[in-house]
């Protein structure tokens, strides 16, 4: 289980986490919305260990998050791996750095994603870039799986194999899969939870279903009016 | 299966099946697909296909067994059961919206009657 107790940052003058409280229960697909400059990614960051709170805690499986490193596989929002690589050089260096490498996972994924193990990320779609951030990624097995703006400048096609592979690879109860987008609707019906985050605090949060249940709305209407009242306020 | 965002995802997939088998378009023994054929098919998450799947077997509409598969199990009455609930909702439907309209009972009855006589004469023709 990952929390959070009041935790705020600031860059600078520009406050990103203003006293957030949140807590993502394991073995849920959590979706982590708001628009650019809520908070999103600092959220992530903290988690992974990337960014430390200034006031507050955050805690993953009671620990803290540097200590859990280990059982977080983490997709950053921008390109993390080297250009002169091969897809097998960057799943070489990958495996030899965390002991939780599902070959099989990664191979199947693969096949399914249309990837060739020989290809040079340099010479590549920008799709199929995304396509092998994403199939490093989900080849560890570990239980917190977070992806930071996953589809942020991909096309409609590749985003459905993206989410198509999500869905394959899902372990059921033992894995927590957390998604940061201000795009709700390529997810609205992959997720569990929804948090609804602006100015650093949660605006709204709910499981989908009960959200959807009481409102009568999808998420993305949710998420709207809820943007719109705090723009009249 | 193109789902409503607005209304919960668990059952509309339940609604799906009941059709279906009110329908007769599915029969006892029949296989459905498996809960994470479904979710990828959908693109739904297959948590929300567990839960859909779990309240079907309690309504005993489905059986999964082990290494097999999940299979129709509902009996006649159940099927029966399945078209006089469907047929209540169409009703009520039916029924608000005409009155909302501004018809009352007796022409409405007298509507039906009119309606299902000129279809018959289409097809006599």
């Amino acid at each position: 289980m990952i929390r959070f107790d009041h935790v705020s940052k600031s860059y600078g003058r520009t406050q990103a986490l203003n006293g957030l409280t949140l807590e993502f229960v394991d073995g849920e697909i959590i979706g982590l919305f708001g628009p650019n400059g809520a908070g999103k990614s600092t959220t992530i960051k903290m988690i992974v260990g990337l960014s430390r709170p200034d006031r507050g805690e955050v805690w993953v499986d009671g620990k803290l998050p540097r200590q859990r490193r280990e059982s977080i596989a983490y997709l950053p929002e921008l390109n993390h791996l080297y250009h002169w690589w091969t897809l097998k050089d960057a799943a070489a260096f990958i495996q030899d750095f965390y002991n939780d490498w599902d070959e099989h996972c990664y191979q199947s994924q693969l096949h399914f994603l249309n990837l060739d193990e020989g290809m040079k990320l340099s010479k590549i779609s920008r799709g199929q870039l995304a396509k092998c951030r994403l199939l490093l990624t989900t080849s560890r097995r570990a239980p917190y799986l977070l992806l930071d703006e996953p589809f942020s400048g991909i096309d409609l096609m590749t985003r459905e194999e993206i989410i198509n592979s999500l869905i394959r690879e899902y372990q059921e109860g033992k894995q927590t899969i957390i998604i940061s987008t201000h795009e709700i609707d390529e997810i609205e019906n992959l997720v569990d939870r929804a948090f609804f985050i602006d100015h650093g605090s949660i605006r709204i949060s709910g499981k989908a279903e009960d959200l959807r249940a009481q409102k009568g709305m999808s998420l993305v209407e949710i998420m709207k009016e809820a943007f719109r009242h705090a723009e009249q306020q | 299966m193109d789902f409503d965002s607005s209304q919960p995802i668990y059952r509309q997939i339940i609604d799906f099946y009941k059709r279906k088998l009110a329908r007769g378009e599915l029969s006892p023994g029949d296989r459905i697909p498996s809960q994470r054929e479904y979710a990828e098919r959908a693109q739904v998450n297959p948590n929300t296909v567990q839960r859909a799947y779990r309240e079907m077997e309690m309504m005993q509409m489905v059986e999964t067994i082990r290494g097999q598969g999940t299979f129709i199990t509902a009996t006649e009455k159940k099927q029966r059961d399945l078209q006089t609930e469907m047929a209540g909702q169409i009703m009520d439907r039916f029924i608000y919206d005409m009155r909302s309209l501004g018809f009352r009972d007796q022409e409405l009855i007298g509507l039906i009657d009119l309606h299902l006589a000129s279809e018959k004469g289409d097809v006599e023709k």
